[in-house]
């Protein structure tokens, strides 16, 4: 039933590290957060990893697992043949603490950035009312958990820091879209703070956060794509546009 | 349903893994339950690949919430003790939810409670002291020697062992089951523990060091689970989570106390304390039948039809006697306009 | 607080991970495969359209989608069902020159085929978690690529090109002696029409438009229903990268 797998982990901190190899005993059914966990345990007492509720809910052991980006408790080892060597970094986008935690504030910052939720001025709380078929779009984004897979996998930042000031990235794009299609936000300039602040063009739609969302959301086509859309139709549609120009001269 | 659950395992009717199986799919439709359950739906799915819509899962019961904690002041959520200006709210604050805590109930707690008592209490308390207290720099040293010592313990314990051990011990005596010999047992072995958990080592840095978090953590774990089982062998009953094989009734006497932990020199001591009584105006919410079971004859004389309790009582177990009082109770209801 | 992360970020190290992947399966084919069948294709594209032969099948009253409409005086005058409203196109101009800026414009705007050739062509990247080669990047930021919000402008053509292609299939049921005719040729290009209806309906401005714009769905039922439907077709948008290929190169 149990085998002895190889593992090989990277180790250090801001200061440098390397990939360090392991033989990890592995038993029926585990995950790579179990088999980090045994290492952890028997042999790497120090050995830095953040997690939490090894069920998939909290987005805390997000890493990077034979180069892929995973969450370690979703990702069994019986995916790998025995004789494979399974590779564990840390999410190359954000800059190390130590071993396989980085330090995500990027991501806490954007969201902080983000215009929340405006309620209608002429309703009290307790008077919200909205329609399932309303609201039904904004709940798929609801199902992220933070674990900012995509945002470490996206190519805008992951291969250019220097464009994380300009951009938020496709976690912070589908809060932009959940905002902007909720029945009940009465906030009017979502699309322009999305093409102008977040950096909604920069995004070029290749579609890696949605391959490595764990929650399955579909952030390219339901949440980017339609932003985009709608971006189109505030700054892009020329009678639009022409109508803007004509009216800003008469009343000047 | 835990306990169910153990008596069928224990009967040797369990699943191959030890626990048994729960079917959905005989009795909701796929379509339901995954949009009910999603995420009961997608875990099986991605990590044991059963398909919750078409068969059945394994389960089993395991620790879900913790019903004690930091005795706190209904009011203003202060703890209660020696610590001032410490203030709790949600699972780590205890006498909530009584002895098992109902579904749901524990995020409405942390909402309300977590606002009303634990954030306006401390706020209160910020503004009202003034002077913010000194630390004195000797219990700062104090402090920082201690957190420092797992490293300098060349020849101590893997940290990680000994909460391997810690929760086995735990696991197996103080479990969904107790009895006294085995809480007992439990007991003994913690003992043991505790000096083993006092020896334990670090290795490595400071920075993001599990090792030396778990090092220090122990020793807490070690007096909670102490706690527990002090409490649970002097608790000679069952209710709600807990469970004594040799104790299997819930007894009203019982309620009328908590069990409060105290930390001394010699270690964890349980005292007896008596909890308040319920004000007449919320025991008359109830019907005096529904009480029964939770209450003593003496607390119930207090109820709105507790008067002539002691003679009905004394009176025969008579179907008529009982009519009489549910049709009394049923006019109090209307009266009330319920 | 000093800097915001996004600025610290920058001057902070991330871990040192040579190489740039780690990935140990085949992450290269996927580009690959989607080099050499767009390349094939455009190759024939290019060829058949110069040629500017057998666009027209007189005794069935076949015309190729790619010259449809012909409206310059060098078609054929059965095969101009819209008129001949231009001069003669000098030798090697096509007759394609008229539609299939708007065809090329609409699918070079796609949002599925700019992610293809993104990845494939630009390698921006290869593949998810690959690095890319290039020192800079502002994605659709600036010019050209700014360019491809203009998509929905496309789509309006495209959907004004279906209808002309679906006229031509209707008139393809034109028997050899006149009267109504069936043959291969019928299949072919009715398939293209289908394909071409799916591939402008599942677009993705289409299905914003239809209903994705809207805040409220339940103050339109109908363009809830609209939307629906396009969400459906949506998920199956890029089938037609392989199906419209096919009926193409007939
Ligand atoms: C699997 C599961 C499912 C559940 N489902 C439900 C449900 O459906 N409905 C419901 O009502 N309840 C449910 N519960 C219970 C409910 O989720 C918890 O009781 C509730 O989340 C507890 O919240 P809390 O804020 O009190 O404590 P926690 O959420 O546990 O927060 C404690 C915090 O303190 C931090 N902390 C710990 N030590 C230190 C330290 N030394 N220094 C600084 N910070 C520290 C921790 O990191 C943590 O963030 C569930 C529980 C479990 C385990
Ligand atoms: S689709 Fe856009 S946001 Fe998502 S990973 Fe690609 S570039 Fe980033
Ligand atoms: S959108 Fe998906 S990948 Fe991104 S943070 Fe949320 S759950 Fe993670
Ligand atoms: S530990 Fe919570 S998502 Fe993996
Ligand atoms: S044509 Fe592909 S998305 Fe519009």
């Amino acid at each position: 039933m149990g085998y002895d797998a190889k593992l090989r982990v990277w180790r250090g901190d801001d200061e440098g590290g390397e990939l360090k190899d392991f033989t990890v005993e592995v038993n029926e059914g585990e995950v790579v957060l179990d088999v980090i966990h045994r290492l952890q345990a028997t042999q790497a007492p120090d050995l830095a990893v953040r997690w939490n509720c090894k069920a998939g809910k909290c987005g805390s052991c997000s890493a990077e697992v034979n180069g892929r980006p995973r969450l370690m408790c979703m990702t069994r080892m019986n995916t790998f043949t025995e004789q494979e060597t399974v590779t564990v970094t840390p999410l190359r986008t954000f800059p190390v603490v130590r071993d396989l935690v980085t330090d995500v504030s990027f991501n806490y910052e954007k969201a902080l950035e983000m215009p929340a939720f405006q309620p209608p001025a002429e309703l009290k709380p307790g008077e919200y009312r909205m329609a399932q078929v309303d609201v039904e779009r904004s709940q798929e984004f609801r199902k992220c958990i933070e674990c900012f897979l995509c945002q470490n996998t996206c190519h805008v930042v992951r291969d250019h820091d220097e464009n994380k000031p300009a951009f938020s990235g496709p976690r912070m794009f589908i809060r932009a879209a959940e905002l902007d299609m909720h029945p009940l936000d009465a906030a009017e300039n979502r699309k322009e703070f999305a093409q102008e602040s977040q950096g909604l063009g920069m995004c070029n739609i290749t579609k890696c956060c949605t391959e490595v969302c764990p929650e399955g959301i579909h952030i390219t086509d339901n949440a980017i794509i339609p932003m985009k859309e709608r971006v189109v139709d505030r700054k892009y549609d020329p009678l639009v546009w022409l109508g803007s120009k004509i009216f800003k001269r008469a009343g000047a | 349903m835990a306990r169910a659950i153990n008596s069928e395992i224990k009967a040797g009717r369990g699943s191959p893994h030890g626990g048994i199986f729960l079917d959905i799919a005989s009795r909701r439709t796929p379509e339901y339950i995954r949009k009910r359950l999603p995420s009961m739906y997608h875990q099986f799915k991605e990590l044991a690949d059963v398909d919750i819509t078409a068969e059945p899962m394994e389960i089993g019961p395991t620790c879900h919430y913790v019903m004690g904690g930091v005795e706190v002041d209904p009011d203003s959520a202060a703890a209660r003790g020696s610590i001032e200006g410490l203030f709790a709210a949600g699972e780590v604050s205890g006498g909530m939810h009584g002895s098992n805590r109902l579904g749901g109930n524990s995020l409405s707690d942390l909402l309300v409670f977590g606002r009303r008592r634990a954030g306006v209490g401390a706020a209160e308390y910020a503004t009202k002291i003034g002077e913010r207290p000194k630390v004195a720099q000797s219990d700062v040293d104090e402090a920082v020697t201690e957190a420092l010592a797992p490293f300098t313990r060349d020849s101590g314990e893997n940290p990680f062992a000994l909460q391997a051990e810690l929760q086995q011990n735990m696991n197996d005596l103080v479990g969904l089951i107790r009895t006294a010999d085995e809480l007992e047992q439990a007991i003994k072995r913690l003992q043991e523990l505790a000096a083993r958990v006092h020896n334990a080592a670090a290795t490595g840095g400071r920075a993001y060091n599990p090792s030396w978090h778990l090092a220090l953590d122990l020793r807490n774990m070690l007096l909670v689970s102490e706690c527990a089982a002090k409490a649970a062998l002097m608790r000679q009953e069952s209710r709600g989570g807990h469970t004594r094989d040799d104790f299997p009734k819930m007894d009203p006497v019982w309620r009328k106390v908590n069990l409060i932990c105290k930390l001394d020199e010699s270690g964890v001591q349980v005292v007896k304390q008596d909890i308040p009584e319920i004000p007449t105006r919320l025991l008359d919410l109830f019907e005096i039948d529904e009480l029964h079971k939770y209450m003593t004859d003496e607390e119930l004389t207090r109820h709105r039809d507790g008067g002539s309790l002691s003679d009905t009582t004394a009176a025969s177990e008579g179907g008529a006697v009982n009519g009489v009082r549910r049709e009394t109770a049923r006019l109090a209801r209307r009266r009330r306009g319920w | 607080m000093s800097a915001p992360a996004a600025v610290r970020d920058i001057a902070r190290r991330r871990a040192t991970i040579a190489g740039r992947t780690l990935r140990t399966d085949r992450w290269w084919l996927q580009p690959l495969i989607t080099v050499v069948g767009l390349v094939a294709w455009v190759l024939y594209a290019v060829i058949r359209t110069a040629t500017q032969k057998y666009y027209w099948v007189p005794q069935y009253h076949y015309l190729t989608p790619f010259a449809s409409p012909c409206i310059s005086a060098s078609c054929i005058p059965e095969a101009s069902h819209l008129g001949q409203w231009l001069p003669a196109f000098p030798p090697l101009v096509p007759f394609a020159i008229i539609t299939l800026p708007f065809l090329l414009g609409f699918r070079l705007t796609c949002y599925y085929y700019r992610k293809a050739y993104y990845r494939s062509f630009w390698l921006s990247p290869p593949a998810c978690a690959v690095s890319e080669p290039h020192k800079k990047y502002s994605g659709e930021t600036r010019f050209p690529l700014i360019f491809q919000n203009v998509h929905r402008y496309f789509f309006y053509a495209a959907g004004i090109i279906a209808l002309l292609n679906t006229y031509d299939s209707i008139v393809a049921f034109h028997g050899k002696t006149g009267g109504f005719g069936f043959g291969l040729g019928n299949v072919i290009l009715l398939a293209n029409v289908v394909l071409l209806w799916a591939y402008t309906a599942s677009c993705h401005s289409c299905r914003s438009l239809v209903g994705g714009r809207l805040k409220h769905f339940s103050k339109h039922p109908v363009r809830y229903w609209m939307w629906r439907q396009v969400s459906k077709l949506n998920e199956k948008h890029i089938w037609h990268w392989r199906g419209r290929r096919w009926a193409r190169s007939r």
